[in-house]
């Protein structure tokens, strides 16, 4: 067989290369004869290991390594405040979560492999799932569990994933640009608000709770679902108007409905008009934010592999084209418009009872660009992307805090230079097949 | 009774009158085709019948049911499909999407099982997914079912059209210039495809189309328009010696 020029062996390349290339060689000849071979159970269960360990000894160690105290956000949050720690805050990084994680995985890696291979050949796809959730919702409770501000964190990219995936169905999937969302999360945070108060709580307002309190937690998710159905009322105020027909109908009416909503609320006295509604009971705790986050993903993860879904994606491609294929494209529009209403609506009732308080303000087109920001910065037309999107966004502006008044010219700054260099976000129409992630890996 | 049954359909385009008085009766079985110049008015008619336009006059009996008012959406679930002459594909959807899509208005499961994700959608889904990769082997594109259809050649984005249009289970298939755009290889492998959809699904097609050679090879019965109107109809025979035919489309010098 005839050697063609140009393919030089791989070892004389690297050597007449640079030190970085070879370290870039060395580390990815590494990944794929180590870590390459351990499965997503590996790396899970390696995470749980280094939250146990920051349970154990992360407050001596952090003390040690001279920091005020654990780090909140992996030190992120120190790099523009103290900019002298930085060397501190890697260190307890690798120490407590990148070593104890990579050493737990790849030695438990054969292991780990038999054990998701069993999974997969023994039971039905389902209970696979439930063992990696279960372990990631441990990894998230342990680490959050350090303290407040990270409860708080973790609570809030929950709410942002709901409503980031929703918002992604209208704009990604549909293709059609809606502005009503925090509208929806309003109705939907005042609609389960005020279930809550009058049925559970002695307030001043509504009086003496209608039921024992006792059974609150228990009805909690009806009362969110509640909230979820008030914002699909309002979505069919928006959709009967707007999908006549298509184009920019539906953003200019969206808008005007976020406005309408807000103002209605804040002229509302009975529910405290601008100053706010209180008093709503604190059940959003983690483990039920993740079971209504794990149920949104579900859903619409189901929703979008379905004929009915996709015929989401026909209307935005070519709307004529799916009709003359049989697609009814006004319900087509009208049921996802008000599905991703219901979960924004849930999103808000979830964001109500995990503060305690919600003010109309909050419900404005501050939350607006924020959650388009979500949308468009991860991805259309991806569950992927929008998950990206929320948790990276809020990463960022969790970050970019000690900025202050700057924040707002740093991230859309690097908005548009996103904009610019990947037009449809980080991770558009792409999809993970959650078969192939749960699978064991072959060294 | 003939299957499909236009009546007078007159349309006007504001002052524009597109369509004048057009009739046309197609029987079970039949293949016919409808040809004329650019402009006059063909795909116009196609886009009257299944729904695209309104009729501004006119009556359309599709099985003796009247389809005038209906949705295109519902006059396609009654069992007209068709193809577009400039592609209408969904950009961003593979291959096997398109084809499984054109079956919306035969899945049964309903919001519930689209959701959830139940029994009744898991079967209904991998039916709709057997029937959508058996057309695509009878149109010869099965090796592409997972691709994403913007990356193909012409050729094979002409045929994914064509077993989306089967894919709803049509009786009447309207084939808008199935040939348009294609090399002389491609098009022998179309006219093959066409014959095979009539025989062994037992179709009755009408199509528009410009190349001569296609029409009177496929062709039993053809209707020449000009202008809206219709100025003769007949067999290929027929048509090709009719002396209004020859002065408005296909000219005094030779034909095919």
């Amino acid at each position: 067989m005839e050697v063609r020029e140009g393919t030089a062996p791989p070892t004389e390349t690297i050597a007449r290369k640079t030190l970085l290339a070879k370290v870039r060689y060395f580390g990815r000849a590494q990944y794929k004869s180590q870590l390459s071979q351990i499965p997503l159970l590996g790396w899970l269960w390696g995470a749980l290991m280094a939250m146990v360990i920051e349970q154990a000894v992360g407050y001596p160690l952090a003390r040690a390594l001279g920091l005020p105290g654990i780090p909140g956000l992996f030190g992120l949050r120190i790099m523009l405040t103290k900019p002298a720690l930085i060397p501190s805050a890697a260190a307890y990084v690798l120490l407590v979560y990148v070593l104890p994680t990579l050493v737990v995985a790849r030695l438990s890696a054969p292991l780990a492999n038999r054990v998701a291979k069993q999974l997969l050949d023994r039971f039905p796809l389902w209970v696979s799932l439930i063992v990696h959730l279960g372990l990631f919702y441990a990894t998230m409770h342990l680490w959050g569990d350090i303290n407040a501000y990270r409860m708080l964190f973790l609570s809030f990219i929950m709410i942002s994933i709901i409503l980031t995936l929703s918002l992604n169905l209208v704009n990604g999937y549909m293709g059609e640009f809606s502005c009503s969302h925090p509208g929806f999360m309003a109705l939907g945070a005042y609609g389960a608000s005020i279930l809550t108060v009058l049925l559970f709580v002695n307030d001043d307002v509504f009086g003496a709770p209608l039921l024992p309190p006792a059974l609150g937690p228990f009805l909690f998710p009806l009362a969110l679902i509640g909230g979820g159905l008030l914002a699909a009322v309002g979505a069919l105020v928006v959709a009967i108007p707007s999908f006549r027909t298509r184009g920019d109908y539906l953003a200019i009416i969206s808008l005007a409905f976020m406005f309408i909503v807000k103002s209605l609320i804040e002229n509302l006295e009975i529910f405290g008009g601008p100053r706010g509604f209180m008093n709503q009971p604190k059940w959003a705790n983690l483990p039920t934010m993740f079971v209504w986050m794990a149920i949104c993903l579900w859903m619409i993860y189901n929703f979008t592999r379905s004929t009915i879904g996709k015929a989401m994606c026909a209307v935005r491609d070519d709307e004529i084209a799916a009709g003359a294929m049989t697609v009814n494209t006004r319900r087509t529009k009208m049921v996802t418009f008000l599905f991703a209403a219901f979960w924004a609506g849930v999103a808000g009732g979830l964001f109500a009872h995990v503060i305690g308080y919600i003010n109309p303000g909050t419900f404005g087109v501050y939350k607006l660009s924020e959650v388009l920001a979500m949308v468009y910065l991860g991805g259309l037309n991806s569950i992927v992307g929008s998950i990206t999107g929320a948790v990276g966004l809020q990463l960022l502006m969790e970050v970019l805090r000690p900025l202050q008044l700057f924040k707002w010219i740093v991230i859309p700054i690097l908005l548009i230079v996103l904009m610019i260099r990947r037009p449809t976000g980080l991770i558009a129409f792409t999809e993970i097949n959650i078969k192939d992630l749960l699978q064991p890996r072959r060294p | 009774m003939p299957l499909l049954q236009v009546k007078n359909m007159t349309h006007f385009f504001g002052g524009l009158r597109a369509v004048h008085n057009y009739d046309l009766e197609i029987e079970p079985g039949q293949l016919r085709g409808l040809i004329g110049p650019n402009g006059a008015g063909k795909t116009t008619i196609f886009n009257l019948i299944t729904g695209i336009y309104q009729p501004t006059e006119g009556e359309i009996l599709f099985n003796g049911k009247n389809l005038v008012g209906l949705q295109s959406y519902q006059i396609a679930a009654q069992g007209i499909c068709r193809t577009f002459q400039t592609l209408r594909l969904w950009r961003h959807m593979t291959v096997l999407d398109h084809v499984k899509l054109a079956r919306y208005s035969k899945i049964h499961y309903g919001l519930i099982g689209a959701f959830f994700g139940t029994g009744q959608r898991h079967r209904e889904e991998a039916e709709s997914e057997k029937m959508a990769y058996d057309l695509l082997e009878m149109v010869g594109i099965g090796h592409v079912a997972d691709q994403v259809v913007i990356n193909l050649p012409y050729g094979v984005q002409r045929r994914v059209e064509m077993a989306r249009a089967l894919a709803s289970e049509p009786q009447l298939l309207f084939l808008d210039e199935p040939t348009a755009g294609m090399n002389p290889e491609e098009l022998v492998e179309m006219m093959e495809v066409i014959r095979r959809v009539r025989d062994e699904l037992g179709l009755t097609i009408f199509l528009i189309e410009h190349r001569m050679k296609v029409v009177m090879d496929l062709c039993e019965t053809i209707q020449t328009i000009d202008f809206g109107e219709l100025i003769a109809e007949g067999t290929p025979e027929e048509i090709r010696s009719n002396p209004r035919v020859i002065d408005a489309y296909l000219g005094k010098e030779g034909i095919v």
